[in-house]
């Protein structure tokens, strides 16, 4: 059984993962009959499937995705959106306005304008085009309360949980709305600072212990913790 | 004038203490600048290098995306105060050959097919100079790929090894550099015996060639560890500070 | 429009062939291009060669010139060498400052001249740390059709075996020209050997559809002697540690061959 590391070891580029009819999944690649892992992060062995938990990425857009986004340009068709990507994104008036858009007598910026936060999702994206967003939905659309706190794309799925096992607890806790978008950025929006200040620095706990094990724990206790500081 | 130095004394030992096929000792620290996407810095002997990642990002100028791949640039570069007599800012023809040569080491490596139409730019900052830049440089910016979550096929990593006063040394200094015999500096991607960068200036037999590489990929091997131990220090740390079982 | 790129059809003709040992041309694994040499072809400089190798084409002039010497080497003259690529070589040329490629190609010619000791350096000094004669190796690329290193090496040092020196006599500590020319002090033969590598497989001489498939290419210049005084990788892709002892063993005959048309030219 040619599994090289334990489970959950720290693994880094290029590392010998497995020999033998196994598939490659995330962060790892197959060359030969042999996988590697092609970023730094934890490898998780799951039957025939190896995947490599990694450490640090950067966020590529799917198809699907809840994001937060900035917008940095505006013009007649719409909006450049910064995802925190190495690709832009494209905001089309046609994704934004529910009705269409008049020229002559909607002002754009009044709607949507440099520097605004949205919450959106990504609507197409592939090899040869910058990815395109849409805001129609409901709940999406210019932010306009809450803290946004940005984290690396990577520790997401741990912020969110197990069955979003993690973010319930930072919810019931802090009692604060929390969205998070796949691309790194968490909406915070609680009833005061103080409540949004507690949550934010439990999510920054968890990027920076992501790989550690107990941590649900040590989250719960520390928001207790502080709850209980306030207090008194 | 100068009389000649002695470069390797009666019992096979350098000018700095070291023996024949000996490393100098190497410090890397991964992370280390907030803005860069990725970052690290090695001391190897005297010399101090800081690389950093930035990417993959939006290509600037435009028209030099490539459709199919991410474009990959590198700046290899001394600051004015690396060397003993002070080196102009502006890059020198051997900075620009250095630059080539290093980006040259790196394509194999990196997965370029996966992010077309952005960049990946690759800065090394030699901030002192003593011999073995270009592997030095070679070795950090590894880490500063990989700490940017920048998908490889393997680090890459570099050693030189070469020939000074008749004998077959590893990891050349500056003094050796510059009276010795012979350079061949190498980079490796140790998982697939794969050289990317190989480069030799003196004169060697083709036996002496073959013992140098040898040597080279040696030296090579043992940064390869002291690279995977750096990129996994900062989470090990981490790890066993939170997983402490707490004591009341 | 001119596009130098290779269609995918003939990447996988070179491709599939070269595993075969054979190439588009008919060449095999060892052959070099037909070469043709000419030497002091212009007249004011104080030597000059050009080279065909295939369709590559390669003029090199070699100016003197008076000048100090580096201050770490003060009994030493001065080699500087220089390429140009040309815009009218390819459509690939712009004219400009020197690029990357063209900073390469000199540095590499220079590599194996320098490293060689080819030129005495010590017989070009005049007054010790102040005086010495200064040698301008000017590649000048004119046709590129892959393999410009070789081509360079081969008229470089081809120009140098007919570069004269104008004779002098101090005096005063000032150089007084005399009549007549002594030859260029050359101790040193140094003749370069490129090979790619394509689809694991090495081959000499490539030219440029086969420079433009290749994975990797490797330069390695000898010495009379059979000593190598240079190598440099370049490409983006691997070479393997056989590979590159299998280059070696290759470049040592080929230089040798090499070698003995440069002497007859």
């Amino acid at each position: 059984m040619p599994f090289l590391y334990e489970n959950r070891q720290i693994v880094t580029p290029g590392d010998l993962l497995a020999e033998g009819d196994y598939l490659a999944g995330f962060n790892a690649y197959k060359h030969d009959s042999r996988i590697y892992a092609s970023r730094l992060g934890l490898v998780e062995y799951r039957g025939r499937k190896i995947d490599v938990v990694a450490l640090n990425t950067f966020y590529v857009p799917s198809v699907g995705d809840l994001v937060i986004g900035k917008i940095v340009e505006s013009n007649l068709h719409g909006w450049t959106v910064d995802l925190n990507s190495p690709y832009p994104s494209i905001l089309r008036t046609s994704e934004a306005l529910n009705r269409p858009f008049r020229p002559q007598r909607d002002e754009l910026s009044e709607f949507l304008d440099v520097g605004d936060m949205i919450l959106a999702k990504v609507i197409s994206f592939d090899r040869t085009r910058d990815p395109n967003l849409t805001i129609r939905e409901p709940d999406l659309g210019k932010i306009k309360y809450g803290q946004i706190v940005k984290v690396s794309p990577a520790k997401i799925p741990r912020i969110i949980g197990r069955k979003g096992s993690m973010i319930s607890i930072l919810k019931k806790e802090t009692k604060c709305n929390i969205t998070v978008g796949q691309n790194g950025l968490v909406l915070v929006s609680g009833r005061n600072r103080e409540d949004e200040r507690i949550a934010i620095s439990a999510i920054k706990k968890i990027e920076e212990e992501a790989h550690t094990s107990g941590l649900t724990d040590r989250i719960t206790e520390m928001l207790r913790k502080e709850k209980g500081e306030v207090i008194q | 004038m100068t009389e000649k130095i002695s470069l390797i004394n009666k019992e096979g030992i350098r000018t700095d203490g070291r023996k024949l096929s000996e490393l100098r000792p190497i410090k890397l620290e991964v992370g280390i600048l907030s803005n860069a996407d990725g970052s690290a810095y090695i001391e190897q002997g005297k010399n101090k290098i800081l690389a950093a990642v930035y990417g993959p990002r939006e290509v600037h100028p435009r028209h030099m995306a490539l459709p199919d791949k991410a474009l990959l640039r590198c700046r290899y570069h001394m600051a004015p105060f690396s060397v003993e007599e002070r080196k102009s800012p502006a890059p020198s023809r051997r900075e620009i050959e250095l630059s080539k040569v290093i980006r040259e080491a790196f394509e194999p490596a990196i997965f370029l097919e996966k992010f077309p139409r952005t960049s990946i730019d690759i800065f090394i900052e030699v901030l002192q100079a003593d011999g073995g830049t270009r592997c030095a440089g070679v070795t950090v910016a590894s880490l500063a790929l990989a700490d940017a979550g920048i998908p490889m096929k393997d680090l890459i990593v570099a050693c030189a090894a070469g020939k000074a006063e008749g004998q077959m040394v590893l990891d050349l200094n500056d003094i050796e550099d510059k009276e010795g015999e012979a350079d061949v500096p190498v980079a490796y991607m140790p998982s697939f015996d794969a050289v990317s960068l190989l480069q030799m200036d003196g004169l060697l037999t083709t036996e002496e060639f073959q013992q140098a590489i040898n040597l080279a990929l040696d030296g090579c091997k043992q940064i390869y560890v002291l690279q995977k131990e750096a990129l996994k220090a900062k989470y090990q740390a981490i790890k066993e500070a939170a997983e402490v079982p707490e004591e009341e | 429009m001119t596009s130098v790129m290779v269609s995918r059809i003939r990447r996988q003709q070179i491709a599939q062939l070269i595993a075969d040992g054979k190439r588009l041309d008919g060449r095999g694994q060892k052959d070099y291009r037909p070469i043709q040499i000419e030497s002091g072809i212009i007249g004011k400089a104080e030597g000059s060669a050009r080279v065909r190798l295939g369709k590559t084409e390669v003029m090199v002039g070699i100016k003197i010139d008076l000048g100090e010497p580096f201050s770490d080497r003060p009994n030493e003259g001065v080699l500087t060498t220089n390429a140009e690529f040309v815009p009218l070589a390819s459509p690939e040329f712009e004219a400009g400052p020197p690029g990357e490629e063209s900073m390469e190609l000199a540095r590499v010619v220079d590599r194996g001249i320098r490293e060689s000791k080819a030129i005495d350096l010590e017989k070009l000094c005049i007054v010790p740390g102040k005086k010495v004669f200064v040698v301008f190796v000017d590649v000048y690329v004119l046709n590129h059709d892959g393999n410009l290193i070789d081509a360079s090496t081969l008229a470089s040092i081809v120009a140098l075996m007919n570069t004269k020196i104008f004779k002098y006599e101090l005096k005063d500590g000032e150089v007084e020209k005399k009549p007549g020319f002594s030859p260029l002090p050359l101790k040193d033969i140094p003749i370069s050997v490129t090979f790619a590598s394509i689809n694991g497989k090495l081959v000499v001489d490539p030219w440029l559809d086969e420079e433009e498939v290749m994975e990797a290419r490797l330069t390695m210049a000898f010495s009379k002697d059979g000593r190598i005084c240079a190598i440099q990788k370049g490409g983006a892709g691997i070479l393997s540690p056989q590979q590159i002892v299998e280059a070696v063993n290759i470049a040592k005959e080929k230089t040798e061959e090499l070698r003995k048309i440069v002497v007859k030219s």
